[in-house]
């Protein structure tokens, strides 16, 4: 059992300089068998990780990651959180995870730092504000809060936006959902990873799979730079790489990996106290608790794993973020970088059982992943244990691409792609 | 961001292109005849290669013209560019 963390941990660590902090998590060495290999070791393999464990009494598993946990699109994102999607079954999947978030800090026992400031989606034309209008409308029958703001609500709400009709794309109106936020992203995965740990899930890092061991249409483990581990089950969870794992299972994949980038300033003091999304001039920009601004980029089209974008995107974002507040024009901005986003043709993600026996896969999570981090462990977990998956993510099956019952979420992805 | 060596203009900047994904595709001789199956494997599933990967481009800003090029999605090194049905020039 591990210490708790509270204010009275915090007081007595005081007294020893904070040197004697007991370790979130351990750094085993792999075992020779699991029950469940988790490969990734980002929020959502983490989460699916902590759910195996708590939600379906499984003690045998690992979760093996290349580099270090959270170390890869888990530490890149935005930290958006939100679920004002259209479709019922994308407003069930995102509405669930909204609804773990509320309670995840004090379930993990420790602080994500979850912040329900409000997300606000802008309108530039006239399609804008009748899409906007439309996906409102869903998210209320769904029970999702979310209300159209008109050009003085919205400037009402955030001043900073230059709402003036004179801007190239100015602005005809919002949504806002109020319940949406940010939290901390890495907090996130090592809480997940300290709650996992404690019931005795090994997470293995700086462990890459080199290849997956079948015998006919069965699993019989991986093969790792830290050698061969057996296991019946396998999750991937493996974000940008998820078709590099497919294509050693022989699988094929409706995916493209692509670089998207993302942005912060040097920190200032409180200007922005809520999240603004527009998709028409594609920027994104909320304020960390540190003060810096963070924004977001789009992708880039072309297929990349380098990690690394296009410098006309940032352009493109940057000149759309001054362009809506002419008050930033002198921030300086103090680091850049890329994740690879593995993009789904319907801009959904896919949570779903495979063709090969014991191997499932959640992928496809795009430009938006973070949001879901909780609700895509939970149902993963709930797909790998009873090997059937749950109503919430019956819709994200790999056979909706050749069934063609698509997810078309492209409106409300929010990045362009 | 890189320099890709259009085949018909010279080299340029890579902000000029718009990738058209992987190269290489056979669209159907008989769509008629297709499974659910065998349409999936053409619409939606791609090799989304890691390495080297043979991927069409077009010149939008420039010549508007298409063409072929192969490179390595993993540093983003251009190894070939060639015109639309050659053969490619690696392999």
């Amino acid at each position: 059992m591990k210490n708790k963390y509270s204010i009275f941990s915090l007081i007595k660590n005081a007294f020893s300089y904070h040197e004697n902090w007991e370790k979130a998590w351990k750094d085993p060495e792999p075992k020779k068998e699991y029950d469940v290999i988790i490969i990734g070791g980002g929020g959502h393999g983490l989460a699916t990780a902590y759910y195996l464990a708590k939600k379906h009494n499984m003690r045998k598993i690992a979760v093996v990651e290349k580099g270090w946990i959270g170390g890869g699109n888990t530490g890149r994102n935005t930290t958006i959180i939100r679920s004002n999607y259209l479709w019922d079954a994308s407003a069930g999947l995102y509405d669930h995870a909204l609804k773990i978030w509320e309670g995840l800090s004090q379930e993990l026992n420790y602080n994500v730092m979850f912040s329900q400031r409000g997300v606000m989606n802008l309108a530039h034309n006239l399609q804008d504000v009748r899409d906007l209008k439309r996906r409102t409308h869903a998210n209320r029958l769904n029970g999702i809060d979310a209300v159209y703001l008109n050009t003085e609500e919205v400037k009402k709400f955030c001043p900073i936006i230059n709402t003036s009709p004179d801007i190239r794309y100015p602005v005809l109106g919002g949504t806002l959902q109020k319940r949406a936020g940010t939290a901390r992203h890495d907090a996130v995965a090592w809480g997940y990873a300290r709650g996992a740990d404690e019931m005795g899930v090994d997470i293995i890092q700086n462990c890459e799979v080199k290849g997956i061991k079948r015998n006919g249409d069965a699993i019989e483990g991986i093969e790792t730079t830290k050698g061969f581990i057996k296991t019946n089950k396998i999750g991937v969870v493996a974000a940008g790489h998820s078709s590099v794992i497919a294509n050693m299972a022989g699988l094929r994949l409706p995916l493209e990996s692509k670089p998207l980038q993302a942005l912060v300033s040097e920190p200032v003091k409180p200007i922005i106290d809520t999240v603004v999304m527009s998709n028409a001039v594609h920027a994104y920009v909320s304020q960390s608790d540190k003060g810096e601004l963070v924004i977001g980029a789009g992708t880039d089209d072309y297929v990349s794993y380098s990690q690394k974008g296009s410098h006309d995107i940032v352009e493109g974002t940057l000149n759309a973020i001054l362009e809506l507040y002419p008050i930033f024009s002198r921030m300086r901005m103090l680091r850049q970088w890329g994740g690879i986003v593995d993009i789904c043709p319907d801009a959904s993600p896919i949570i779903s059982k495979t063709s090969i026996k014991g191997l499932y896969f959640n992928c496809g999570w795009g430009t938006g992943g973070f949001k879901a981090t909780p609700g895509s462990g939970d149902l993963f977990a709930h797909t790998i244990a009873n090997d059937e998956p749950h109503k919430l993510n019956a819709a994200f099956n790999l056979n909706r691409f050749v069934s063609g019952d698509l997810v078309d979420e492209h409106g409300a992805a929010a990045v362009a792609h | 961001m890189f320099l890709i060596n259009c085949p018909f203009c010279g080299e340029r900047e890579q902000s000029e292109f718009k990738a058209g994904g992987e190269a290489h595709i056979v669209r159907p001789k008989q769509p008629t005849e297709l499974s659910d199956d065998q349409w999936a494997e053409y619409l939606f599933m791609r090799k989304n290669i890691k390495g080297i990967q043979f991927e069409r481009w077009n010149h939008i800003h420039g010549c508007r013209k298409w063409f072929n090029m192969v490179r390595d999605t993993s540093n983003d090194e251009i190894k070939a560019v060639y015109k639309m049905g050659e053969k490619p020039p690696v392999k």
